[in-house]
Formats: C-alpha cells, structure tokens, sequence
C-alpha cells in the first residue's frame, strides 16, 4: 500500500516551462522599510532560483520571526512563517518527512542566534540538505531597536543605553563550530557575489549556511558600509575563492600570510613577499576553515567572504531513509495486523 | 507435593520489592506474562525510583512491581498487597505500609545484614524481634541459595548475586502454580548467545522452584482459576506500548508516514524508544535537540503530509505551548501525547498525576482550543490516541492525547483487536488547483484543505500570524480576527457531533453519579461496584472525550442527586463541569504522586451515601 504522499510524489509531473525570476514574486507586497537591505537579497534569491532546475511546487521557504522572516510571503513557492527561532526545526520535520523537497530556511541575528541558536548548531551537525540564509544586520529591527547576538561590544541601543556589554557570536564561527559542512559569507550590497553563493548553497548536499551581512538602514544604517561601500571595501574585504591566494586591496598589492596558525596582513609592493607566499584557499579544509572565520572582528584583518567550507558528509534524510530500506529488507515491509498478534498471546474461550 | 495443601484464591495482590538493581522489574514483568497467559485477569503497577541506580540497600533505592490478579474482574493492580517480597531490609521497610494485616513476607534474610539495617534505619532487626508478628513471614537466605545452585559455574559474584531475583520468580510460581515455561522460552530468546548466563538464570529459577517444593516450609500453595474474559486472542500490553501501535494503526489506516519529533522525558520516552523499532512500517523517529523542536519537526512533518507525532509529559508540554498555537493558527494535524506526570515543574517524573488537564485545555496565549482526548486503561490507549489521530486528520487540528505515568507503564490483557476492520481515517490531500484557497473551509468540519508541498499549482504560504477568512493572507483587521477566533472555536466544537455520547455504567439515574477521566477508571470501577452490590444507588461515567465534551453530559449529570468527581489534582475537570453545566460537583482529591485506592473512593461514596 502506497502513502498520499507516494501517490503525490509518482503523479507529479514538473512543469516543462523555464522559469524568469519574475515566477517566484508572490502576489503579496513587499512591506520591508524602503532601503532595507531585505530587498537585494529577495531580488538576488528570485534571480537565481530560475537556475535551480527545480519546480517551484517542489521549493518551500520556511522562517520564524522578524524582519528577515516575512521573506516566504513574497517567494511564489510553498512558504511557513512559523514562532521565533524554530525555522530550523519545523524545517528539519519537513525535510525528513519530504526528502523531495527542497528546503530553505530564513532567519537572522535574533531568531537564529538567540532565541533559536540551540537549532541552528543541531541542524549544522546532524547535516539535513537544508538551505540556511542569516540575514545578519546587528539589531533587533522589528522589535524597533535592541542590540542583537551580532551587536558589537559597546553599541548602544535602546535596551542598553550605556553600550552592550556583550561580545557578539561570530556566525561563521560559531556553525563551523557545530561541524557544518557548508559555510559562507556574501553582502547584501553585491548582488553578483550573492547570487554566486546562493547558487553553491543549494547545490551543497548537506546543510548550506550563507551569512549575509544586510543593511537595516532604520535602526543600524551603516552597519557593514566599510565592507559594502566602494571607498572602503576593497581594502576591508579579502575575498576567499577555492585554490585561490588570499589577494585584497584597491590595487590588488596586499594579501593574506599565515604566520604559523596567525593570518597576517602583507604587502606585495615591498618585494619582500610575493603571491607565492600567500595564503591559498583549501574550501575542503577544515582547520583552515576556522583560521579564516576567527579573521572576523579583528581590526586588523580584512573581512573575509566567500566560502569558508564546502565538504561532504553523509546527510541526515538519506540516512533515515537508508535505515528505513534496510529495516524493510531484513523484517518485510511492515504489518500491523501480525504486529498486534506477535509476541506472547492466548486465547481465551 | 506430597502434604502441601492447595488452596484457590480468587485474586491475590504480590508485590516484589528489591533494590533498584535487584531486577524487581524484570521479575515483576515476567510474573506478569506467565499470569496473563494463563487466563487471570490482572492489572500491574511498577514503582520505581528516579534514580537509575540509588546507592544499594538504601530507602530511596527501592524498586517495586506490584501485580494483581484473579479470575474475577481485576480493575486496578490492587490496593494493597498480600504478598510481600523483599530482598533486602529498605524494600520491607518501605512496602510493609502497604501490606495487609496476616499478609505473606518473604524476605531474603541475606538482606538483612547489619549494614542493610543501617541504610534502612532499623535499630533492630526485624526478623529477630516481634514487629512482624501479624504477618506470615517466610526467611530464606535467597542469595546463598543462588550462590549454591551456580557454585560449579565459575561465575563472578557480580553475575551471582544478579541471578537472585529469578530464585525469588521461581518460588514465586511454584507457589501460585504457575509454569516456569514463559520466562524459560524467554532466558532463551534473550540469552541465547550468552549460554552462561543463559545457564545461571535457567539453574536459579529452577532452584527457587524446588525450593518451595522440597522444603517443609510452606505447607500451602495456591492457585488462581482463569477470569471469565471476553472469548478471542489477548496479549498483554503497557500504555505507551499501546500508544505506539495505536499511533502506528492511525497512520497505516490513514496512507500516511508516521513521523515522531520527541524529546526524552519520563514518563514517555518509552513511546519514542518502541517507535524506533518499528523502521520497517515507514516510521520515522526524530530525537530532537529539545521539546520545542519536538513539536516542531511533528507541525514541519504534517505541513509535508505526515502524519506529526510529538509525546511528552507535563514539563514538556509547558516548552510546547507556543508551537501549540502555531498548529492551531495554520490548521493542521498534529497529535500530542502527554504522558503526565507529578508536578509542578520537574516535580515527581516516576510517579502519577492527573494535574495537567488545565494545561491542556487552556495552556496557551490567545484563544486557542484544542481537542482532548484521554485513556482509561494501559490498554485503551491504542484506541484513544488512535481516535486523537482520526481528529486532527479530520479537522485539521492539533489534538491532546493523555495518558499518565500509571497508565503507561501499568499493563493489562488486552483483547487483540481485529486491524482489518479498523476504520479507514484517511484525509485526502488537496490536489486541484482550480478554486483553491488555503482557508476555505469544509462545510460540515469547518477544517480547511491540506494542500501539501509537491503539488502544483497550490504553492501558498502559512504562518502564526492572523489569517484573513478563507485566502489565509495575513490580516491584521479586527473584525475578521474575532471571526477567525470563532470560526477556530466553532470547529473544534463541531467534533461533538463525531464522538460518542456519554454513557453511564450502572443506572442512568439515581442518587450518585461518580464522574472520573483517565487512569482512575479501575479504581472507581471498582469502588461503584462494590456499593452497587450494598444495593446503594451508585453508578460510573467515565469520559475520555474531554474537548469538546459529549453533547448529552448535560442531561447526564442532571438525572442524579449528586455528582462525585475524584481526580489525581486538586479539582481540574470538577472545575469545569461546575463551569459548564452548573451542577454542585465535588470534587474528591489525591495528589500524592499514587493512583487512587478503590477503598478510598468507596468511603469518599459512602460519606454521600450516609448524607
């Protein structure tokens, strides 16, 4: 006997048509402040979902409260705007339930990282082929204007109007921490190097984490300029690409050197170091993977983007499903009615 | 057996107390299947502490398994027992309270060792001096006894000294006549590639059995006849056991994957641990990272077609309760299991209470109602989560199933029911793209379609926040908010068309009318019945539909001179038939972890009877 589910899946037939971006605007409006940083990464995600080969019956978008959380009402697809911090969980049922599924998560500093952060790390390490997009801005916005998890020491906000007092979680760092196995970081102001980034994520097998640093221009304007703006950003981001060495700056003459384990800054002007002595991104390296999340908030460091880590690991469903088939070969598919009766029973007269 | 006497008993109560890691539970169980397979009715109630393994020998260690068994209707594992058997001086020292007076003790003296005595705080030793003179005591040095049967064996003292509660099982069964078959098959099963310790539990029962037939020290032995039971195949089964097959049963009976999102909590994670057996009926188990991701997965699953699952207990649920009004916002089905246990807080996790009915019913922010369904025995749970899984199917709703920690752990013989003619509870996906919108409702259920990820042309969006009537966009206009929350209520009210009228047991009208929900079942049953055979006008109606409740209770309640509610709480479902139907209920109150006697309900009913 087949499940509803079985029947739904082996009746679909995906549409022959090839989607424009358009196909994935819902018919609801955009209610994001004007200027949001929220408005780059939902056009950059409509962009590059065309390019999936996936049926958008087949997308589901799931999140859990605010801003970054409304994301699923505008993306024509299946869409769960669920309770604050929970998008990894409630993801994570559908995933296992609907293997066929492919499943993105939308969060951000607050919902992923305080009062969600026990999901977020689980779902890093169990490793389910869930996409994971944190919209970082720093600030708690639609709850008008706390510090967040990501705030830096010092900010003052309106619940700590003599500066925070905490040190903020570096969200790189802290999944590499939890074994993920796809980690990267892009900007919600370059919109190319976005669209680069989902396209890899949702070609990881296994859970893809993209951090996006994203402008909330209300309650935290700025935020990231210095690594989004063209006066600054060249010499305040290094970007990292696989087999590549480490090269920043407006004139492309400074680069990355590990010193031991200690990245350092070099100058490639002095001819006292050349290319050959930068560093040269591994994205299947783990221990090098940690080196450059932990260049984050160090103000001497570039900023690093890109890819952190692109690694395989065994994923989560298919195991599951793996341990269902091997069930069903060893016992038989399974009956309840010889279930009932199995076992010690007697029969009374 | 030459000289010893027999004498048949109609039921009888034994109770097996050792240290937490004497085995009393495997012991106990094994008693319990021999019991059931010779036709006895019988009703279990393990007791154990909530350490796994308190320091031995002391008060707090002790572990219990009480059974009770006839060939009468056994409702309850007995108020108090007639058989005492302690391992060591804690278990006597602990269980004698509920021994009754002229009650049988067997002690393993080995147990009674002056260290033993401290940790169990007897100044003197019991067994030397008179405080047991009302009681029939039987002292046999179990332990040296077992040590003798393996001597040759060449086993470690450790494996020795755990064989000892098979000598215990042995005497126990040749006592009350029963055959050591069931627990032989199974040493066999279980250890059958451990041959040595196959041996030494095989030797050990065997000795306890002969012990009893050699020795001049018992002159009488007992049988019990088989109860008169319903004719057809029984096994015996626990509540959570049931609960997982009857999940199991609705899903298979619904064309769904099963999908449990569970975090380990006593007493349920027995239901999540029988579950994971079960990989080749498509059951798929998810140890979450914590309660709250528990019913999350479960709402994520049925959002994807599944049918969620999520159990728990008191504690747990409380984590639960925002997720709780997301699945009643998006409207779709989700059962949960509360395995109740002693509260508040992490209160009393191994022992039983029926204090989370509130909570059930009201638990949450916003008016957010959902269904209640509750089971009366170990074994109808399979019936009543099943009924909890067919609701939310139906009406597209999250639905409290409750079971307690006496229930759950408790068994009974159980009428294997025929699969093939169970029901089919299939809700049928929304597949047609033409006229969709994801609130529109059924006419007669007022449940909305599940239109399930994978089907095209349905693609829509759900979520916690309020929903305009009929498309489910996000609407924040006062009016259709109040029409949403009624339409919510309405819906759920509906179901009293779906479940079956309150049905008294006894007359339908008289002077007293005892109004219980979940596992008091056996001990009420018992307690009406025994007025009922003084001749007082008496009778039992037991609900296990609690929201909504039966349309008829209302006339129900008003045929009789007094309504008698007794409950495991301080006055939780008294509190709302008051409420609702403006009857002068009274409550009768137990919270002290234990179910109730059916001596303590019978003098409560006997107060009202005497006026």
């Amino acid at each position: 006997m087949t499940t509803q589910v079985e029947d739904l899946i082996s009746k679909t037939q995906p549409p022959q048509q090839k989607y424009t971006a358009k196909d994935f605007q819902s018919d609801q409006d955009v209610r994001w402040c004007p200027g949001c940083g929220d408005y780059s990464i939902l056009a950059q995600t409509q962009r590059v979902m065309p390019d999936l080969g996936i049926p958008r019956h087949q997308m589901v978008f799931i999140s859990g409260i605010g801003c970054s959380s409304r994301f699923p009402y505008y993306m024509n697809t299946y869409g769960f705007h669920s309770i604050h911090g929970r998008a990894p969980a409630v993801a994570s049922g559908l995933k296992l339930a609907r293997p066929d599924l492919s499943v993105w998560v939308v969060t951000g500093d607050g919902d992923g990282f305080s009062i969600g952060g026990n999901h977020i790390i689980h779902l890093m390490r169990r490793n389910l082929d869930i996409n994971v997009l944190l919209f970082n801005n720093q600030i708690y916005g639609l709850t008008k204007g706390q510090y967040s998890p990501t705030s830096e020491t010092g900010k003052v906000t309106k619940s700590t109007p003599y500066g925070s007092i905490d040190y903020p979680f570096n969200p790189a760092s802290l999944c590499l921490g939890a074994s993920a196995t796809f980690v990267a970081r892009t900007l919600d102001r370059d919109p190319k190097h976005m669209q680069a980034i989902l396209k890899r994520a949702a070609d990881h097998k296994g859970t893809s984490f993209v951090e996006i640093y994203q402008n909330c221009n209300v309650f935290n304007d700025g935020a990231f300029f210095q690594f989004t703006e063209k006066e600054t950003k060249e010499d305040s981001v290094v970007f990292i690409e696989h087999g590549k060495p480490l090269v920043f700056g407006k004139e492309k003459d400074k680069g990355i050197r590990l010193n031991g384990f200690t990245p350092e800054v070099v100058s490639l002007k002095d001819g006292k170091f050349s290319v050959n002595d930068l560093l040269v991104h591994d994205e299947k390296d783990t221990t090098l993977s940690f080196i450059l999340a932990d260049m984050t908030y160090k103000p001497h460091l570039p900023r690093p983007v890109g890819i952190f880590l692109a690694i395989d690991r065994p994923v989560y469903e298919e195991e599951m499903v793996r341990q269902i088939q091997f069930a069903k070969q060893k016992r038989g598919e399974g009956d309840m009615s010889k279930l009932l009766n199995s076992g010690e029973t007697w029969v009374v007269q | 057996m030459a000289g010893k006497t027999l004498k048949t008993l109609e039921e009888v109560t034994i109770r097996f107390a050792g240290d937490s890691g004497d085995g009393m539970q495997l012991t106990g169980t094994q008693f319990t299947n021999t019991t059931a397979i010779l036709g006895n009715d019988l009703s279990t109630l393990p007791d154990f502490p909530a350490e796994i393994r308190a320091p031995q020998g002391t008060l707090f260690g002790v572990s219990g398994f009480q059974i009770h068994f006839g060939s009468t209707e056994i409702n309850t594992p007995g108020d108090s027992c007639d058989v005492l058997v302690a391992m060591n001086a804690a278990a006597l020292k602990v269980n004698l309270g509920s021994l009754v007076d002229g009650g049988v003790i067997i002690v393993n003296t080995d147990g009674f060792n002056d260290k033993n005595l401290k940790l169990a705080s007897y100044q003197n030793n019991p067994l030397k001096d008179s405080s047991l003179s009302k009681y029939q005591v039987f002292e046999v040095d179990i332990s040296k006894l077992t040590a003798l049967a393996l001597q040759d064996l060449g086993l470690s003292s450790k494996l020795v000294d755990r064989s000892k509660n098979f000598f215990a099982l042995g005497l126990m069964y040749w006592l009350y006549n029963r055959p050591m078959d069931s627990t032989l098959d199974w040493l066999k099963k279980k250890f059958g590639n451990k041959p040595e310790i196959l041996e030494a539990n095989t030797r050990v029962l065997k000795a306890g059995w002969n012990y009893g037939e050699t020795t001049e020290m018992f002159a009488v032995r007992y049988e019990v006849s088989p109860a008169k039971l319903t004719p057809g195949k029984y096994r015996n089964i626990t509540g959570n056991q049931a609960t997982a097959w009857g999940l199991m049963a609705a899903a298979k009976k619904a064309k769904l994957d099963l999908f449990l999102g569970s975090y380990p909590i006593t007493p349920a994670s027995d239901i999540l641990h029988e579950l994971s057996m079960y990989k080749q009926f498509g059951v798929k188990t998810f140890q979450a990272e914590d309660e709250i991701a528990g019913i999350t997965s479960a709402i994520g699953a049925s959002f994807g077609g599944a049918l969620g699952v999520t159990t728990t207990s008191g504690p747990g649920v409380a984590l639960k309760g925002e997720a709780l009004g997301l699945a009643v916002m998006v409207e779709l089905p989700l059962v949960v299991c509360n395995i109740q246990r002693g509260g508040p807080s992490t209160g009393l996790p191994t022992k039983t209470e029926q204090a989370d009915l509130l909570q059930a019913l009201y638990g949450r922010n916003g008016e957010a109602p959902i269904p209640i369904v509750a089971a009366a025995t170990p074994a109808d749970c399979f019936q009543m989560v099943f009924e909890a899984s067919r609701i939310a199917l139906k009406y597209m709703t999250p639905v409290f199933f409750l079971s307690d920690g006496y229930l759950g752990n408790g068994s009974e013989p159980w009428l294997i029911p025929d699969y093939n003619s169970m029901p089919d509870i299939s809700a049928k996906f929304r597949t047609e793209a033409e006229g969709f919108l994801p609130y529109l409702r059924d006419e007669a259920t007022l449940s909305r379609p599940w239109a399930v990820p994978g089907t095209p042309g349905l693609e829509h969006r759900i979520g916690g926040l309020e929903k305009q009537n009929i498309t489910g966009n996000v609407n924040y206009e006062p009016a259709n908010h109040e029409l949403m929350i009624k339409l919510r209520a309405e819906k759920i009210e509906r179901i009293t068309n779906d479940i079956p009228l309150a049905e008294v047991e006894g007359d339908k009208e008289g002077d007293i009318l005892v109004v219980g929900w979940g596992s008091t079942y056996g001990a009420i049953r018992t307690a009406v019945t025994r007025h009922r055979e003084k001749g007082n006008s008496v009778s039992h109606l037991h609900l296990r539909y609690l929201n909504p409740l039966p349309k008829n209770l209302g006339e129900v309640l008003y045929k009789f001179k007094h309504v008698l509610v007794p409950e495991l709480n301080l006055g939780q479902l008294v509190k709302v038939l008051r409420a609702k139907y403006l009857v002068p209920a009274i409550g009768f109150n137990k919270v002290q972890g234990l179910p109730f006697k059916a001596i303590e309900i019978e003098k409560k009913i006997d107060e009202i009877v005497k006026g």
